[in-house]
């Protein structure tokens, strides 16, 4: 379908900074506290008030830049960007405008057939959130609206990348790398729910080959990465049918409705606003220190893909391994510092992708850091397996009571009596009795089906709790019921 | 009384910042009807400082040389608990939850705020007529404009309902007051006195500033109210001099600048004449004086009309009924915000936000916002420039004598006031007016003395010389109950 036209989609990214305060404030950005408790005069909009910039906001807005390999500008500066919203308590945005604070950069994409592609970034900026509207009931219906100011001053980094991603496939694989670039650098908590990460689409198509753009729409309210996806497929195809009917695209921005799945007209053009911005005459122009930012740019961790790499050739596991584990930081910290312990790689991968990851998110860094389940004591429940101490199966239970108490495993399995029996005597006692208490396993094997053995491994197995070797239980019982049925 | 003579009294028992206090309060209560100096008056917190200043004396402990000085501040100062009208309707009954830096600064100096002065709608005037909620009168002569936008302040000091004050200075709005009600009045270099507080006009240009009865009061003021302050990020980082500790030292050798564009046809001659007997005061003081050209001073005045009313628009964009202050209320929002600002805001404040809108806008930018930058630009290099050969420039602070109620209706005629005091604010460089004589009919006039960024203190010194020699801040207006 789309063959007939190419498709050229750009991204607008804002993130919330995980910065303790506001961007030009001393409130904390605490998210989900009682309505306007986080709020001072300044972040209300009071008159009088100015606004100060939060140094950490320009750390994370530099190191964010050099992850994008972006050229930091040594000079930048605010810019007022003015439209009525009674969501903004000053009726003006403090944002950049003709000098971002970095620029032309670029993020390297992987997609699911194994390509990569490398996305430029056109810009990178800071400003200020708003607050939060909240309406009694619905907005058409509302007799009256509240607003939070706890949002309001909130420190936003927006990331424009250039018009090169080609398809809505490739802007999902865009927002999902860059999400994990930002949860690395611990700038951005990535929570596409509580919109610590919110992403604009604008999206255009042209004749297959053509050099000249189309004319571009605007999508807003996509809050997942799926929804990305599902509002740029749906824009194509409505894109391309107009196109087929000799339709001219009209400019305009357009919201995603998820629920109904389409988008659906803003405003147009001819309604755009004139944000007359002018630099901010409150702040004076940032000039930043060239050692400062080598010491960011010395700082910066591993990235993702990079890591990702490494753990394909250093560990030899299997790409979706590492991709798995390279998910967010501390996932791929803890990993490592398992192997550390326990060098098997492949073993830690298993345990961590089918154990840990049904328990606590991956690209959750704080649960994953936070775990009671250490690496060390992973590493721990690992070698009890390797050296027979406990059989995988007992490993599993330790495991899920280390997952909860955060106990050492080989503490469990001494309080709980679940080291392996692995005593011929004791076994062959323990085989003898399964055997007489299943006259019909005797039967049926002397008869020749010899899966019967089985039936008596699994009594044997269940009377001992899990704790029998199984390899010597299945020796036995084979034994046994040969001597049984050979007469 | 000026504020170090009240303090002075106090300190050997004379009497106490509660008498004080209240022989001020009860002049207001029988004056202020016809002066309209105060939109606000705060008795009660008046009292209660002077009573706690009263004890800081009694133990031979003030708090320095403003403990116990009864003093206003023009209504665009935030004063926690206290409304701050700007005097208009749109913020005619906002109460602010926090005090400004310098009301701040000033009250933990001992500083006694006895109400808050009246002023040109959000400080946006040359005459305080422009005020939505009060008629201020020049105390020389009750028909005649106390000047603005701070004329409240001005006119209180004149008319002794106050022994000092802050106002701020846009456009001389400091200067020009000071001038037409026959006090001192400065404004400080941009970024030496914190903003934090003050409800912003233009922010590239706002000025806060000390209105005294002489030269020493003033400068005590700045003192108290200098310095940097990290709420205001403009604000200079630098250390604060002990200006009343310099202000006697002599003024020989000291180069005077006289410049050719602040004496120009049309301009009153008796302010001329009496302004260049002042300059020739000066000179005979022992300083020296130069012809000087500042060729971009009549530009001053247009670029001002560009970057002023962009930021006013900017700044006044926030009053929208939605959170504090006027709400008239709308078949939705924005016709609530449409009713709300046109019910609000007075004449001249709507043309300015218009103005404003017009030159930010999409496609006029660069002609009018961009190249007034420039113009201001050449405006602070010739001020450089004149400031590598002079160490002031002396001038007047106005062209004419404050004019009666009503008489400059059109707004072109009532800038033009400003065109001697506009260039300073542009280039953020400290000024002063100081009385240097009375026209026939006894109206005030005032000397412009302006100098290098930072440097008040030789600003200060010169004004001094010139006071000490003469005798006009010795007069006051006979104003009769």
């Amino acid at each position: 379908m789309t063959a007939r036209y190419d498709v050229v989609i750009g991204l607008e990214v804002h993130a919330q900074l995980t910065t303790r305060t506001k961007m030009f404030c001393g409130c904390p950005t605490t998210f989900g506290a009682p309505p306007n408790t986080q709020t001072c005069p300044v972040c209300q909009g009071m008159p009088g008030t100015l606004p100060v910039v939060n140094r950490r906001a320009i750390e994370y807005g530099v190191r964010t830049a050099l992850a994008f390999n972006c050229r930091v500008n040594a000079a930048c500066r605010f810019a007022r960007k003015h439209y009525y919203y009674p969501d903004m308590p000053k009726n003006f945005q403090i944002s950049q405008y003709e000098e971002p604070l970095a620029e032309e950069g670029r993020l390297d994409i992987d997609l699911a057939d194994g390509a990569s592609r490398t996305i430029g970034i056109q810009r990178l900026h800071l400003e200020e959130d708003v607050g939060k509207l909240v309406h009694e009931g619905t907005l058409e219906t509302a007799q009256s609206s509240l607003v939070d100011f706890n949002r309001a001053g909130v420190p936003l980094m927006e990331t424009v990348s250039k018009p090169e991603i080609r398809s809505p496939e490739e802007a999902a694989a865009y927002l999902r790398a860059f999400r994990a670039v930002l949860v690395y650098l611990g700038v951005c908590d990535g929570n596409m729910e509580e919109g610590s990460l919110r992403c604009d689409a604008n999206i255009s198509l042209k004749p297959a080959g053509a050099a000249e753009l189309g004319t571009k729409v605007e999508i807003k309210n996509m809050n997942s990465f799926r929804n990305v996806q599902r509002a740029l497929e749906f824009e194509v195809t409505r894109q391309t049918e107009a196109l087929d009917r000799g339709q001219r695209i009209v400019q305009e921005t357009r919201l995603w409705d998820a629920d109904r799945g389409y988008t659906r007209s803003m405003r147009s053009k001819e309604f755009a606003h004139d944000y007359r911005y002018f630099p901010e005459p409150d702040l004076v122009p940032l000039e930043l220190d060239a050692a400062w930012i080598e010491e960011i740019r010395r700082a910066l961790p591993e990235l993702p893909r990079a890591r990702r790499q490494r753990f394909v050739a250093a560990y030899g596991l299997p790409a979706y391994d590492a991709a798995l584990l390279t998910q967010s930081r501390a996932l791929a910290e803890y990993y490592e510092a398992a192997v550390r312990d326990f060098p098997q790689p492949k073993l830690v991968s298993n345990w961590i992708m089918s154990e840990l990851l049904r328990a606590l998110p991956g690209d959750d860094e704080r649960a994953i850091e936070h775990a009671k389940l250490t690496p060390a004591r992973l590493a721990g429940l690992l070698r009890l397996i390797e050296d027979g101490t406990i059989s995988g199966k007992i490993a599993k239970t330790v495991f899920e009571t280390m997952l909860a108490t955060g106990e050492e495993a080989s503490a469990i399995v001494r309080r709980e009596g679940l080291t392996q029996v692995a005593d011929a005597d004791a076994l062959a006692r323990m085989v003898a009795s399964a055997i007489a208490a299943n006259p019909r396993a005797v039967d049926d094997y002397r008869k020749g089906k010899t899966v019967a053995s089985k039936a008596v491994v699994g009594h044997v197995m269940k009377a001992s709790g899990g704790r029998a070797n199984p390899a010597m239980v299945s020796k036995l019982v084979e034994e046994q019921l040969e001597k049984l049925t050979k007469r | 009384m000026k504020i170090h003579e009240l303090t002075a009294a106090y300190t050997r028992g004379e009497t106490t910042p509660s008498r004080v206090t209240n022989e001020y309060l009860e002049r207001i209560a029988k004056l202020d009807d016809k002066v309209g100096a105060y939109i606000t008056v705060t008795a009660e917190q008046a009292r209660s400082a002077a009573r706690a200043a009263d004890d800081r004396y009694r133990v031979g402990r003030p708090l320095g040389p403003l403990d116990g000085a009864p003093i206003t501040l023009k209504d665009v100062f935030c004063t926690k608990g206290v409304r701050t009208t700007c005097a208009s309707k749109i913020l005619e009954s906002f109460v602010p939850p926090y005090d400004a830096t310098v009301t701040e600064r000033l009250a933990k100096a001992g500083a006694i705020l006895l109400g808050k002065a009246n002023m040109d709608e959000f400080a946006m005037g040359s005459s305080t007529e422009h005020s939505a909620l009060r008629v201020t009168r020049n105390p020389w002569d009750l028909t005649r404009v106390p000047g603005g936008s701070s004329g409240g302040p001005a006119a209180a000091v004149a008319a002794g309902l106050a022994a000092g004050g802050l106002g701020t200075d846009t456009g001389g709005s400091i200067r020009q007051p000071a001038a037409f009600c026959g006090v001192v009045g400065l404004k400080p270099t941009y970024g030496r006195v914190s903003r934090y507080g003050l409800v912003a006009f233009a922010s590239s240009l706002d000025h806060p500033g000390p209105f005294g009865g002489d030269v020493l009061d003033t400068a005590l003021l700045l003192g108290a109210i200098a310095g940097h302050d990290p709420n205001d990020a403009t604000s200079i980082d630098a250390p604060v001099p002990n200006y009343a500790a310099e202000l006697d030292r002599d003024v020989r050798g000291l180069r005077l600048g006289v410049p050719d564009e602040y004496f120009i046809d049309g301009m009153d001659p008796e302010v001329e004449r009496t302004v260049r007997a002042a300059i020739d005061v000066l000179k005979a003081q022992g300083a020296t004086l130069e012809r000087i050209s500042l060729p971009a001073t009549p530009h001053a005045l247009a670029t001002y009309y560009v970057i002023a009313p962009a930021e006013a628009s900017s700044n006044l964009a926030r009053y929208d009924g939605v959170k504090y202050g006027l709400r008239v209320p709308g078949h939705d929002l924005i016709d609530m915000e449409s009713r709300t600002r046109a019910a609000g805001f007075g004449a001249e404040v709507r043309r300015r936000i218009m103005l404003g809108t017009y030159v930010l806008s999409a496609g006029y930018y660069d002609a009018y916002y961009g190249q007034a930058q420039k113009v201001r630009t050449l405006v602070r290099r010739e001020f450089d420039a004149a400031f590598s050969r002079v160490d002031l420039i002396v001038a007047p602070t106005t062209p004419n004598v404050p004019f009666k109620h009503g008489e400059k209706a059109d707004p072109i005629a009532m800038y033009l006031n400003d065109v001697f005091t506009i260039p300073a604010d542009m280039a953020g460089v400290p000024a002063i007016s100081v009385p240097c004589g009375f026209t026939a009919s006894g109206l005030p006039i005032g000397l412009q003395l302006i100098g290098r960024a930072l440097d008040e203190a030789t600003v200060l010194r010169a004004a001094r010389a010139y006071e000490r020699a003469t005798s006009w801040h010795t007069r006051r207006p006979e104003l009769a109950a």
